[in-house]
């Protein structure tokens, strides 16, 4: 059987960890391919780096840490943030990313993801949508970090998004974002019954019990950064926690 | 390594490097589109991403390399296909139209049917298979796990090549094997321990 995949997400800036895992083992708890190593150890289903390198100049130092990481994790690898072209598409696959996670450029540019996905296939291309709640039933995509409003309904997003060549959608709350209180689970039955790709939820996780609702709504990946990073959950409690609840997983040694 | 302009080659390059670490054999891994390296190659890995049609033109538009390919696996060359690399091995690919496969093996490259089911088929599954099944499979047992990305998969009514499936919706075919040509659905290179287990097996193995 298919398992639900558990996904820790790293942020880096200009090549270097933002928020990591504070552990005092770690050599350079800085260095991203270090705390992909960690995560790699630690049973995770895949690993996503979010790129918020801000300069463009500094855009490469991204390069260098999937190259590196590739070399030393065997795990599907997902990178996300300031991806516009298939040319950045095509440095970061040929550096060992399996994924692309493309958020504004899509936005912008909707035919982009049909390009996307034309030239590396639908399994590569992964859209990110950060949606935020304007009425009840409804959700509207929002930009620059959840404050712009760009008008788009964010469930007939997702459903064009997989119409133009998606293979995935990540789906973060931006309500929830941060504050630890669970998943949308009104948004991601939303987007799980408007979709037949795979859907990734993100934003809110606080507690074990989140993940396992986030799975029952239709999430088959669930992402998290900060409970994982701040120690609050080792990757197999959450596991061992899905695992209780009835939903599939990979237990760590098998 | 076979290199045709398809995807992630860097991930499995290191995976077969590690392996061979692993296993102490020297084995050098050369990354190459060019026919004459592959047309010496002691062991060819086909990796592949994407559609089946378009790595099909990947690897006829470069002159020589299919031929080269096919010389060295028919002289005994041990064969590993990856993911697409594997699916080529089929007689045809009906994902953006029909396209002809390289034959070694009976059946179409078809949609995953899968009812109800997300696709693609993404994330880790269990392989199942006898013990024993085949040499690539040594040191795994039944309810290893290993990563999954596809919508399509083989469809054979001769399934003797079959040597691994997973469970996606029915039975959807994960490894093949015949003779000195062997292939997985999933991608060894990304599969941890079961992956580098296998890569490590492909290296030793005498077909």
């Amino acid at each position: 059987m298919l398992k639900l995949r558990v996904i820790p997400c790293l942020d880096v800036k200009d090549g270097r960890v933002v928020k990591g895992v504070n552990f005092v083992s770690l050599r350079d708890a800085g260095d991203p391919v270090e705390q992909a190593l960690v995560y790699d150890a630690a049973g995770a289903d895949e690993l996503t780096f979010l790129d918020i390198t801000a300069s463009h100049e500094n855009r490469d130092t991204i390069i260098d840490v999937v190259s590196r990481t590739a070399a030393r994790v065997f795990l599907p690898l997902t990178v996300g943030g300031g991806i516009r072209s298939t040319e950045d598409m095509r440095r970061l696959l040929l550096a060992g990313a399996d994924k692309c996670s493309i958020n504004s450029a899509a936005i912008a540019r909707p035919d982009f993801i049909n390009e996307a996905a034309r030239k590396f296939g639908s399994q590569c291309v992964v859209v990110a949508v950060d949606a935020r709640a304007v009425a009840a039933g409804r959700w509207e995509i929002f930009t620059h970090g959840g404050r712009q409003p760009t008008g788009i309904d964010a469930v007939a997003w997702c459903g064009e998004m997989q119409a133009r060549g998606a293979g995935e959608i990540l789906l973060t709350s931006m309500d929830r974002d941060g504050t630890g209180s669970g998943f949308d689970l009104a948004l991601l039955q939303a987007v799980a019954g408007a979709v037949t790709i795979p859907i990734v939820a993100s934003g809110g996780v606080g507690t074990l019990d989140h993940f396992t609702q986030g799975a029952r709504v239709g999430a088959t990946g669930l992402l998290a950064a900060s409970v994982f990073h701040f120690g609050q959950f080792t990757i197999s409690e959450v596991k061992a926690s899905l695992h209780r609840a009835g939903l599939p997983v990979r237990l760590t040694g098998s | 390594m076979i290199d045709y302009g398809s995807g992630n080659l860097a991930s499995a390059a290191r995976g077969l490097e590690l392996a061979a670490a692993r296993c102490g054999i020297g084995a050098v891994v050369t990354i190459s589109d060019d026919p004459d390296v592959v047309g010496q190659a002691d062991r060819i890995v086909l990796p592949g991403q994407g559609a089946f049609a378009d790595c099909a033109q990947g690897l006829a538009a470069r002159p020589g390399l299919a031929a080269a390919m096919h010389r060295r696996v028919d002289d005994g060359a041990p064969f590993l296909g990856i993911c697409v690399g594997m699916q080529l091995m089929a007689a045809r690919g009906l994902e953006h139209g029909t396209t002809a496969g390289f034959g070694w093996i009976a059946g179409d490259i078809a949609p995953i049917e899968a009812d109800g089911l997300r696709l693609p088929h993404m994330g880790w599954n269990e392989l199942v298979f006898t013990p024993g099944a085949h040499p690539l499979l040594d040191g795994l047992k039944t309810g290893d796990h290993a990563y999954f990305v596809h919508s399509y998969a083989l469809r054979t009514d001769a399934p003797a090549p079959v040597i691994a499936t997973t469970d996606y919706g029915g039975p959807v075919v994960a490894m093949v094997a015949r003779g000195n040509r062997a292939g997985t659905q999933f991608h060894v290179e990304k599969s941890q321990e079961v992956g580098l287990t296998i890569l490590g097996n492909f290296l030793r193995w005498s077909p």
